[in-house]
């Protein structure tokens, strides 16, 4: 992945408008936040492979931390904290918000083809 | 007189290398196989290397990978269950139970390790062991191999007493570290703690990673 450039990430977003695509959606702080601080909160979220068609999408955002919104018929897809993109292999559109330690705080993936138990092959 | 065989039942590649790796590492220098039954390829883990070289669909990838070189330097059998990270709670218990009873039957083991129920932090670490106790419990007594539970949680020895069996894996430091640092996407942070406070007495996750701890379960009550 790499810093996320705007202008790249709009192309890419526009490219999957008005199609069937495949998503993942996902926040996390880990399972471990609150072993490792008793005060923390563990909250996390995912959704894998919720089948959507967006009529327009946004990267909106400056500096190094962006949001995305995707408009659906009936509602909105939406990421906040995403600092990092990758065009991939397979021309899926691969977002993820990191923190300074290169955790990953946050995900937004959108593909035409269903997301895989398992990557077929790592570059 | 039975074979001995080691089998831990852990769900993460790097489990086995943070909580066992000493206590394995004991076992085969003495000769006895260990194989380790993986839950899942951690492909959910938040650590994507520092600095980051896995994304989301690679990290399972990665993950695998890393687990076969922790494998190769522990010298231990590995078998993928194919689970998906984080899930193994919403299985059905007795579907996991019977997918491991049914290689623990083909095995045969004198002694199986797993997380403690409860006590093991991740919700993954709980499911699976609560998985592997049924498992083990409804092999028939005259074959069942002993069990030992490994608690994480900060309290667990306030409740549960003194863990039965206390290993100083200070002998197999070395080789403890060299599986941890197989797995590069995941150990970095607790490398780097590793290297910038040596003296692992001092520092409570060192202590936790030089004293390797288990309780026998007991099946009979």
């Amino acid at each position: 992945m790499e810093a996320i450039i705007k202008e790249k990430v709009q192309q890419a977003i526009d490219q999957f408008a008005d199609k069937d695509v495949y998503v993942h959606l996902e926040t996390t702080n880990g399972a471990y936040a609150s072993h490792f601080d008793e005060n923390a909160y563990n909250v996390g979220a995912f959704i894998r492979n919720a089948k959507v068609k967006y009529e327009h999408g946004k990267i909106v955002g400056s500096g190094n931390a962006y949001r995305v919104g995707l408009k659906l018929d009936l509602g909105w897809v939406y990421a906040e904290g995403v600092t990092d993109y990758e065009l991939d292999h397979q021309n899926r559109l691969l977002m993820a918000g990191h923190d300074r330690e290169g955790r990953l705080m946050v995900a937004l993936e959108i593909s035409e083809t269903p997301f895989s138990h398992e990557s077929v092959e790592q570059s | 007189m039975t074979q001995e065989h080691v089998v831990v039942i852990y769900p993460h590649p790097d489990d086995e290398s943070f909580g066992a790796a000493g206590t394995i590492a004991s076992y085969r220098e003495k000769g006895v196989p260990v194989t380790y039954l993986c839950g899942t390829l951690g492909e959910m883990g938040r650590n994507m290397g520092n600095p980051v070289f896995a994304n989301r669909e690679t990290l399972s990838s990665y993950r695998k990978q890393e687990l076969m070189k922790a494998c190769k330097a522990l010298d231990v059998d590995v078998r993928l269950l194919g689970y998906r990270d984080k899930t193994l709670e919403f299985e059905q218990v007795d579907h996991v139970a019977a997918h491991l009873q049914s290689i623990l039957e083909e095995i045969q083991p004198t002694l199986v390790i797993t997380h403690y129920p409860g006590y093991a932090v991740h919700p993954d670490h709980n499911a699976l062991g609560t998985a592997a106790i049924k498992a083990v419990g409804n092999i028939e007594a005259v074959r069942r191999p002993e069990l030992w539970a490994q608690a994480i949680a900060t309290n667990y020895e306030k409740e549960l007493g003194e863990p039965d069996i206390r290993h100083d894996v200070k002998p197999y430091w070395d080789k403890k570290m060299a599986a941890i640092e197989t797995h590069l996407s995941q150990a970095s942070g607790m490398m780097s703690l590793i290297k910038e406070k040596p003296d692992f007495n001092e520092n409570e996750e060192l202590e936790h990673l030089r004293y390797e701890r288990f309780y026998r379960w007991n099946y009979n009550n």
